[in-house]
């Protein structure tokens, strides 16, 4: 017998009565995701927030705070072309160890934590939420869920080969407790919002 | 794990010879046990959640070998090569031979307590591969050669000058540097280049998904991403009982998981696995290592519902103020208390003992093991099965053999007494233990029995 069928043996002789899944649902609500929740959320995990009116604006922002001089990337077809670097001449993950700043749309926030969901289509190549310094990210204003719960429900209606939820910069609390944000990942997140001045400001 | 000729109070014993450090072991961990309960008291349904996740798990606990296979179904479906491993030691080689196969003598690793269980870096180290760990406190103990004494803060009992010290000594920097910030940038420079040029990736997994085949890895430094998109292999490892039933689960466990750990509402990664890179190969090991055997014993099966979060290790009066290595076991604290026995019972016959019974563990647990209430059980099984400490076995014996009999007890009272009067050297001794770090009470003149007899006839009763 090999270890597979000698385990799953071993499972089937030792577990006890099947007990049935508890009701999940009481979790639900009909609520949307608030803006002013996310916002202060994403503050608490060391996130920024910054509300405007469209890609040019972004990559004011971005300019103005990382510089002319560093490698900014993105794969938001709007804003390829308006940055220092298309991507184009990139053919391996490694090749974005020197990115600065990498701009990447995510599906939507979750206000309970400040987590963005983020899928595989939208990093370009996996790695490079991770690899860059300094990671923006860009929702639509009305794209926020009040909680996990509702996180999941949206998920379940979509396909992913790799997906993460993201809340603010890699950080690590390792050494006697000290909170030192850029751990191995970026040193920053901003979350640009899109379309608030649609929803008649923020929250 | 190296197996340690010493228990749980002779380890202790020696973390307690820095006073200050006790005090601060103790009061940082404190601290975080109070960031959890913030974090937890700001969810109104957070007893729901406790309640909904305990129920999951004791579901999949129960079906789990339906469980299993649809997992692997999926899991292949996926383009992911599934691997069973019996025990530690075929888990090890299972590694071993993916290293051999990718052509390679070097990887990188993020956190896996499950690795930490079965010994991976000390036997791929004997085969001549080099393993770095990646989480900022898992290299500085590694650093250290010393294992992890917390499963979620590997260091917690290292203080930052002897970290500086650390890396001076392995990356190079200067002498006397213990500023946080700096450490952290050196590490961060040092495990970057390991990053870019390691093939083969291993992380651990926080919770795997039957209905899609998928797996969570939760970080807050992103070491477990970096590793695995930067390496054509990924190796991921998880228990047999890490798995849950369906995707929107995740919503119940990871409101929990980090709120109970850190207080954080969430990690600031949740990566899900499903499918490999185009190019690339994902492996996933699913191992027992006496799992199976837990699952079988009733009264201590609910042990393998934990989702290792810490929060019964940062609350635990004794954990607290005896450090991790204390427990001389890969995961410490109440949970690894009863979790250890199962693997070894004479090897581990202390560590159920290493507990007041307060109860705070199981208050604070997120999927609702009782905890104290196992420590107690296993107390008994222990005894039964003839583990008990030679000591406290003699020691009870005396007990029951005075207690049972009214004339030696009264003698016996009557000598303890006249021993902490007339003769105090006798007991205010190292041979005794209840005396380190306490006075001995001040005897008093009679017994009760002594007065009532005098009283009971006494005409000046009030």
């Amino acid at each position: 017998m090999d270890s597979r069928e000698k385990i799953l043996a071993a499972v089937q002789a030792n577990q006890p009565i099947t007990v049935v899944l508890p009701d999940i649902s009481i979790f639900e609500t009909a609520s949307k995701g608030s803006l002013l929740k996310f916002a202060s959320a994403l503050k608490g995990v060391g996130g920024e927030i910054s509300y405007v009116s469209g890609y040019e604006e972004i990559l004011r922002l971005v300019l103005a705070l990382h510089g002319e001089n560093v490698r900014i990337v993105s794969p938001v077809a709007g804003l390829m072309k308006l940055c220092s670097d298309n991507l184009i001449g990139t053919t391996s993950a490694h090749d974005l160890q020197n990115v600065e700043v990498a701009i990447l749309n995510a599906h939507f926030g979750v206000a309970e934590n400040g987590a963005v969901w983020i899928t595989e289509p939208d990093m370009y190549y996996r790695a490079l939420p991770f690899i860059t310094q300094h990671l923006a990210v860009i929702i639509n204003a009305d794209a926020l869920v009040p909680t996990m719960h509702q996180a999941y429900e949206f998920i379940s209606k979509t396909t992913y080969n790799f997906g993460a939820f993201i809340a603010g910069p890699s950080k690590t609390a390792d050494i006697e407790q000290s909170l030192v944000v850029g751990a191995h990942g970026p040193r920053s997140m901003m979350v640009f919002i899109l379309n608030n001045n649609k929803l008649g400001g923020q929250d | 794990m190296k197996p340690s000729t010493k228990d749980h109070a002779e380890l202790s014993q020696e973390f307690n010879r820095d006073e200050e450090r006790v005090n601060w072991h103790d009061e940082t961990l404190w601290f975080i046990r109070e960031k959890r309960d913030k974090a937890a008291h700001s969810l109104p349904e957070w007893e729901n959640l406790r309640e909904a996740a305990s129920q999951i798990k004791n579901n999949v606990l129960s079906d789990l070998h339906h469980y299993l296979l649809q997992f692997e179904k999926n899991a292949i479906a996926n383009g992911v090569t599934v691997h069973w491993a019996a025990d530690a030691a075929e888990h090890n080689r299972i590694v071993h031979k993916l290293l051999k196969e990718a052509n390679v003598v070097r990887m990188v690793k993020s956190k896996s307590m499950l690795t930490e269980e079965c010994g991976l870096n000390e036997y791929l180290a004997k085969n001549g591969i080099e393993v770095i760990d990646s989480d900022l406190g898992e290299r500085i103990v590694q650093l250290a050669e010393e294992p992890p004494s917390h499963i979620v803060l590997p260091c917690i009992h290292k203080k930052k000058e002897e970290i500086g010290e650390l890396f001076h000594k392995h990356l190079g920097i200067e002498a006397g540097i213990s500023d946080p910030q700096f450490l952290t940038e050196t590490a961060r420079y040092h495990l970057r280049q390991v990053f870019l040029n390691r093939r083969v990736a291993l992380t651990g997994v926080n919770f795997a998904i039957a209905e899609t085949g998928e797996f969570v890895v939760c970080t807050n430094e992103g070491n477990a991403d970096m590793g695995a998109h930067l390496a054509d292999v990924h190796i991921a490892s998880m228990g047999i009982e890490k798995l849950i039933p369906e995707r929107m689960h995740l919503g119940v466990f990871l409101r929990l998981l980090t709120r109970s750990a850190t207080g954080q509402p969430i990690t600031t990664y949740s990566s899900h696995f499903k499918k490999p890179r185009p190019g690339a190969q994902m492996h996933i090991i699913l191992v027992d290592n006496g799992r199976t055997v837990q699952l079988g014993r009733k009264d201590f099966r609910n042990s393998l519902k934990c989702i290792r979060c810490a929060a019964c290790l940062n609350t635990c009066p004794v954990y607290r103020r005896s450090g991790g290595h204390s427990y001389h076991t890969a995961i410490a604290g109440p949970i690894g208390s009863i979790l250890a026995p199962n693997l070894d019972m004479k090897q581990y016959a202390d560590l159920p003992f290493a507990s007041t019974l307060c109860g705070s563990c199981s208050n604070v647990c997120p999927v609702k093991i009782d905890i104290h209430e196992q420590l107690y059980k296993w107390r008994q099984v222990l005894v039964k099965e003839g583990y008990s400490p030679v000591g406290k076995k003699a020691g009870m014996q005396l007990m029951t053999w005075t207690l049972s009999s009214p004339g030696l007890y009264h003698i016996a009272g009557k000598a303890g007494r006249w021993v902490l009067k007339h003769a105090p050297f006798l007991v205010n001794n190292k041979l005794n233990p209840w005396f380190k770090h306490r006075d001995m009470p001040v005897p008093e003149e009679w017994s009760f029995s002594e007065w009532y007899k005098q009283n009971r006839n006494s005409k000046d009763r009030h």
